[in-house]
């Protein structure tokens, strides 16, 4: 069997619920989402109305959801790119600038002024330059100083350290929605205990799958973390068989999901968008195939998305069925999402 | 001080020849059986250049399968290990036995037995003055703990280690992944290895600590040793202090695994982080045990291409001993994601940062050392200043890292893994290689070729920068370690650090090129080869030494210095 046959496999195998993700190729419903949170008017409202009600029959728990689509280059890495993913979250600007503006001039000076001294010791005390070499040994004066000034520079470096450290890690403040991250071998699980606890499953994508709903490949995953944008979120991580560590970049944001244990930090994302990231703690065979996408939407958007998934805002009962396919814990009981797949498609 | 008896025969350590010095012991016992300083150095040192091709051998498969998105080659080294039809997991178990072998082969069986067993057995007792070390038949029983330590890490590869054949847990071996997440003897065979390997490395921290205090030639002061033994000595303590721990450790994840206690499992009351302030207790003093000996190589090649004696000595030694020190205290910088408490986070992001004060003092004292001196760009003394700027660059590198709020976004990205192989790799590797140059013809008795010396540090040079300075792009980037395959974006830098990894292998090629000419066709070396410079003991002997040295002790006078 060559390679690419045994990574298309293994692909099929890890493929699960891609149901909410397949209508991204409705952008009708689209749409419909920013006009009425509802699914049933949603559905109504799309130009097609026949087929339109018949895919919400079909897929009526994405009714009114339906997955942004990535920006290039935002939230995820570029081509070749040299320094960090640009931030969208507060404490990502503040950490990114305190890189960009403290600790990188420092440590090229630095490393400059190494090179020039010993570039400078080179040429001028070498045999031919200075044939007697002096005997000197000590200076305290000298040995003074540098020890002193490095003590300086890092007193300059550890102030806004320490409160930066202090911004990351302010409690987040009673009443903000939690979000809580389970890592799997080798997939993620988002749990909303605020809005009935239910359980998103997050697979990877196989690449050809990402490519063609416009995923960047070994990024993309089925389903997404969902989260309502510019409010502080209290995300809250567990493993459940080893360590998993959930990371994203763009939001300067990683904290280890460890089994025994739930870690807890404060996540806000600034404005919408999708972020990727990966899981960064190995885990296993497959660490390196769970990605992570974490998508930021307006309140609004975000409720209409907990109540398509069967979730509950507010208090509010569900207003969706019982058999939400996202909900479904185990990747391997996904034999749907092809069959959805198949449906959702004469919609668009 | 102690007192030294004057009477050769104390230290005799070969009954056989105690009457013809001269007299060399069969092959056999000579090599197998060694009781001498210099012969057990000398196997160190192969051993370590064999650990160390197998290592790198390893590195280049990981950089074949990094060199584009995909996987490439995975099956096909899965299937000349023995794996028949090998599935893709099982392709993907392999990345992660071959990262951690890379790791753990580089750490325990390459760089500690080259820089610690090989230069420090071979120039520790010479440097102060000694016959030999103080235990050499314990000296023996290290080597040879070390050897199976290596052999019980490569038999792990052939047995089943959860998904597929061999241990992959990483070279950190964190629990559970360690535990309920490898089945199987592989792992129980790595922890077995860390075992052999640290025993060993125990057994050689108290060798070369009673060597040190206890016989040093009369009148060489402990502040008149040459930054060599200085260095050997903290790294001595270091081994000493940490090594137990990690021992229990992992003593504590072999019962976790086969005699059902839960240590490290929550399930059962265990937590998995105690395991990772275990091993960092251990694993975070161990980076400096790697580089240390480093700075002492440094210290003796820029004081004898110079022609000066080293600048600021005292405050060169206690540098170390602080860098020792400190290096005990920071462990929880390897965790800052673990979920520590955002006090613990302020300690240990303050604490880490003092370790750049003394750093930067070493640094500061190379460069004064070269200033004003008459220096003589002698293979050794370039590959040494390769070392100052490439060291300076991971450690600043380092600076940034120490601080628990960036971090969070670098923990386990590439930018962490260029940080550790600039120190490493970059560091302590080039310090071996000055080393090696400095001191072959001492060891061999004959000269390598400079040419080719000066050539492989250019080669080597350009081939380490173009393998690791683009991963600190790759890291800001956000690519994660230990990942086999990976989006397009991270293509770019990821092909030219695998085309960096040819360059660095042709350098490889030279070096042994070189060895092989100075046994074939290298002339001979005299006793001083480097002149005005070498200051120390082991320049007032022949080269090669005679198989014992100094069996009237030399003495030092006032004057002498290190």
């Amino acid at each position: 069997m060559s390679l690419a046959d045994t990574a298309r496999l293994a692909g099929n195998a890890i493929r699960t619920l891609g149901l909410a993700a397949a209508l991204s190729f409705a952008p009708a419903a689209m749409a419909a989402t920013a006009a009425a949170p509802a699914p049933a008017v949603s559905a109504s409202a799309a130009p097609a109305a026949a087929p339109a009600a018949e895919a919400a029959k079909a897929a009526p728990a994405d009714g009114a959801y339906v997955p942004m689509k990535p920006t290039a280059g935002k939230g995820m890495p570029v081509d070749g790119g040299v320094t960090f993913q640009d931030q969208y979250s507060p404490t990502g600007k503040q950490a990114l600038a305190m890189h960009d503006y403290i600790l990188l001039p420092i440590i090229v000076a630095i490393t400059f002024l190494v090179l020039v001294l010993l570039l400078v010791a080179m040429a001028k005390f070498n045999r031919r330059a200075n044939p007697v070499a002096s005997k000197t040994s000590h200076n305290t004066l000298i040995e003074v100083i540098w020890t002193l000034v490095p003590v300086l520079i890092l007193v300059v470096i550890a102030v806004p350290s320490i409160r930066l450290l202090a911004q990351q890690y302010k409690p987040a403040p009673k009443g903000a929605l939690t979000v809580k991250v389970t890592g799997y071998q080798w997939y993620w699980g988002y749990t909303y205990p605020d809005n009935g606890g239910f359980e998103v499953i997050s697979n990877m994508l196989p690449d050809e799958e990402a490519l063609k709903r416009g995923e960047p490949p070994q990024l993309g995953a089925d389903a997404r973390m969902v989260v309502p944008v510019g409010e502080p979120i209290r995300l809250q991580t567990t493993g459940s068989d080893v360590i998993h560590s959930f990371s994203v970049p763009s939001l300067w944001f990683k904290l280890d999901a460890v089994p025994g244990r739930i870690n807890e930090k404060v996540l806000i994302v600034n404005e919408p968008g999708v972020y990727y990231g990966q899981c960064s703690e190995l885990c296993g065979a497959r660490h390196g195939y769970m990605p992570i996408v974490v998508e930021a939407l307006p309140r609004p958007k975000f409720e209409a998305w907990v109540k398509a998934q069967g979730g509950t805002v507010g208090g509010a009962p569900a207003a969706a069925p019982a058999a939400a396919p996202a909900v479904t814990p185990a990747a391997a009981t996904a034999p749907a999402a092809p069959a959805a797949d198949a449906s959702a498609a004469p919609a668009a | 001080m102690a007192s030294i008896p004057a009477d050769h025969e104390h230290f005799g350590a070969h009954h056989d020849d105690a009457h013809d010095h001269d007299h060399k012991p069969s092959f056999f016992a000579r090599w197998f059986m060694s009781t001498n300083h210099k012969d057990i150095g000398t196997l160190y040192l192969i051993f370590a250049i064999f650990a160390g091709i197998i290592g790198g051998a390893v590195s280049g498969m990981m950089r074949a399968e990094l060199a584009q998105p995909g996987i490439q080659y995975l099956g096909v080294f899965a299937q000349f290990l023995g794996e028949k039809n090998p599935s893709f997991d099982q392709q993907l178990h392999l990345w992660n036995v071959l990262i951690t072998a890379h790791g753990l082969i580089m750490v325990f069986f390459m760089v500690m037995p080259a820089i610690i067993g090989g230069f420090g057995n071979w120039f520790v007792p010479i440097m102060i003055g000694a016959p030999d070390m103080a235990f050499p038949r314990m000296n023996n029983v290290s080597f040879w703990l070390t050897f199976s330590g290596f052999c019980s890490l490569m038999a792990s590869a052939f047995f089943p280690g959860g998904t597929g054949n061999g241990a992959g847990t990483g070279w950190t071996v964190y629990a559970p992944l360690s535990t309920s997440g490898s089945v199987g003897p592989a792992v129980d065979f790595a922890i077995f290895s860390l075992h052999l390997a640290g025993a060993g490395s125990i057994l050689g921290a108290v060798n070369f600590i009673t060597t040190i205090f206890n016989m040093r030639a009369p009148g060489m002061t402990l502040h008149k040793m040459p930054l060599f033994v200085w260095s050997v000595l903290v790294t001595a303590f270091l081994l000493l202090l940490s090594l137990p721990v990690l021992a229990a450790a992992i003593t504590m994840l072999l019962t976790d695994r086969n005699f059902g206690t839960t240590f490290f499992d929550a399930a059962g009351g265990g937590d998995p982080i105690l395991y990772q302030h275990l091993f960092w207790f251990f694993g975070h003093p161990e980076v400096y045990i790697m580089i240390l000996p480093g700075f002492g190589i440094i210290s003796q090649i820029i004081s004898t291409f110079s022609k000066k004696p080293v600048f600021g000595y005292l405050g060169m030694a206690y540098a170390m001993v602080a860098i020792g020190v400190v290096g005990f205290i920071v462990w929880a910088h390897h965790m800052y994601t673990t979920g520590l408490d955002v006090n613990t986070k302020m300690y240990f992001t303050a604490a880490t940062m003092v370790i750049a004060v003394p750093t930067g003092i070493k640094i500061f004292s190379w460069i004064a050392t070269m200033w004003g001196g008459s220096i003589e760009f002698k293979s050794p003394m370039v590959w040494a200043i390769g070392f100052i700027f490439l060291f300076t660059m991971g450690g600043v590198t380092g600076v940034v890292l120490a601080n628990g709020g960036i971090d969070d976004n670098l923990q386990d990205t590439y930018y962490v893994v260029g940080h550790f192989h600039y120190v490493l790799s970059l560091g302590a590797v080039t310090s071996l290689f000055a080393g090696f140059y400095y001191w072959f013809p001492k060891m061999s008795g004959r000269w390598h070729s400079e040419f080719l010396s000066h050539l492989q540090f250019w080669v080597f040079f350009v081939g380490v920068n173009t393998i690791f300075f683009p991963m600190h792009f790759l890291g800001m980037q956000g690519m994660p370690r230990r990942y086999p395959d990976y989006a397009p974006a991270f293509e770019h830098w990821n092909k030219i650090a695998s085309f960096g990894y040819e360059i660095m292998a042709v350098s490889i090629v030279i070096f042994l090129i070189n060895i092989a000419y100075a046994f074939i066709a290298g002339r001979k070396a005299e006793g001083n080869y480097w002149g005005e410079g070498a200051t120390t003991l082991e320049w007032t002997l022949s080269s090669p030494p005679p198989f014992h040295q100094f069996e009237t002790l030399p003495v030092i006078e006032d004057g002498a210095h290190h």
